[in-house]
């Protein structure tokens, strides 16, 4: 692939455009923003940002939600 | 029992069980559970969203927030930096600045890391987080917890996931005479008898996860526990009578032949 950038996603390696934003990411795994964190180098991002954040190569990127959970 | 409403930080909770989101079998169990235990305050983990498994379901399409106050948790953390960490990312993902922290110091008890807590505690407070802090059943750090600015403290009853049950009930019953914040008895819980004894020695709310999720029929068991903690409350607001060590006859003595 062209123009393609390697970025670590949840600890996973992972393929996108050179000029992909977290929400393009987001959006080709199929994760609805809503109720999702994202951490991007460590920075938890503000959701209204997620458009504008373009992602470069070896960025890590932490996508999280909520499960079940009582105490652990 | 309407007029008895428990108010945390100016929200106002109907039910005074709060019940965990872990270990059922599926989504339909977890929502079933919840809804015969009439808890309206649950809680939840924040983990990592599954990127090659997007077939997934999502527990919040089950557990409507409208609905339920979502209680998000840092359960899993052993550090400051974790806890605090988590609490953001809870907080990002966009449910409130409510949040159980947790700070734990030992994998095999799980018990708190009360140093560790305090800690997390400050930092999160003046990031204007609603902190919910579980502690030990230490009054010492249950006072500090609330001086730092949390809203309620979150006293153990034994250890996570045990079914001990209230194995120190005085410790528990100085921390609900000292403590000015309301007390949610957490953790540790194993039938309902636990729960309606923590309600009895004047908990404001009891939090359960495994007492309901592990019990064999855990429906069933949601709806004893809903009962046990409703039951427990009457009997603490009633008052109990003293105990004596010989018998006073309830029948009258006059009459007799």
């Amino acid at each position: 692939m062209q123009n393609a950038i390697q970025i670590h996603v949840n600890g996973q390696v992972q393929t996108c455009r050179c000029d992909a934003t977290v929400a393009d990411l987001l959006q080709d795994l199929e994760i609805r923003t809503e109720r999702v964190a994202v951490e991007l180098n460590l920075e938890i991002l503000d959701r209204a940002t997620f458009g504008q954040r373009q992602l470069k190569e070896g960025d890590r990127v932490e996508i999280l939600s909520f499960i079940g959970g009582g105490s652990l | 029992m309407t007029d008895d409403r428990l108010i945390i930080a100016g929200r106002e909770f109907k039910s005074r069980l709060w019940v965990g989101t872990g270990k059922y079998k599926d989504f339909t169990e977890t929502k079933k559970a919840i809804e015969v235990s009439g808890a309206d305050v649950v809680t939840v983990a924040v983990r990592r969203v599954n990127i090659t498994d997007r077939s997934k379901e999502n527990l919040l399409d089950y557990i409507d927030p409208k609905k339920y106050t979502i209680l998000p948790n840092t359960a899993g953390c052993y550090t400051v930096e974790d806890a605090v960490r988590y609490s953001r990312l809870a907080r990002a993902a966009g449910v409130s600045d409510l949040v159980k922290l947790e700070v734990l110091g030992d994998e095999r008890t799980l018990f708190p890391d009360t140093a560790g807590l305090i800690e997390a505690a400050k930092i999160l407070v003046k990031e204007g987080f609603i902190v919910l802090p579980y502690t030990n059943d230490d009054p010492i750090v249950a006072q500090k917890l609330v001086d730092i600015g949390c809203p309620a403290v979150m006293p153990l009853a034994a250890p996570i996931g045990s079914g001990l049950g209230i194995r120190n009930p005085y410790n528990l019953k100085i921390i609900m005479e000292m403590i000015k914040v309301p007390i949610i008895v957490d953790a540790g819980v194993g039938t309902a008898s636990d729960a309606a004894f923590a309600m009895e020695l004047g908990a404001d709310a009891v939090l359960m996860n495994t007492a309901i999720a592990g019990a064999q029929d855990p429906i069933a068991m949601a709806e004893a526990m809903n009962y046990a903690v409703q039951a427990g409350r009457l009997a603490y607001k009633a008052g109990r009578i003293p105990r004596k060590l010989y018998a006073t006859a309830s029948s009258p003595i006059e009459g007799m032949l």
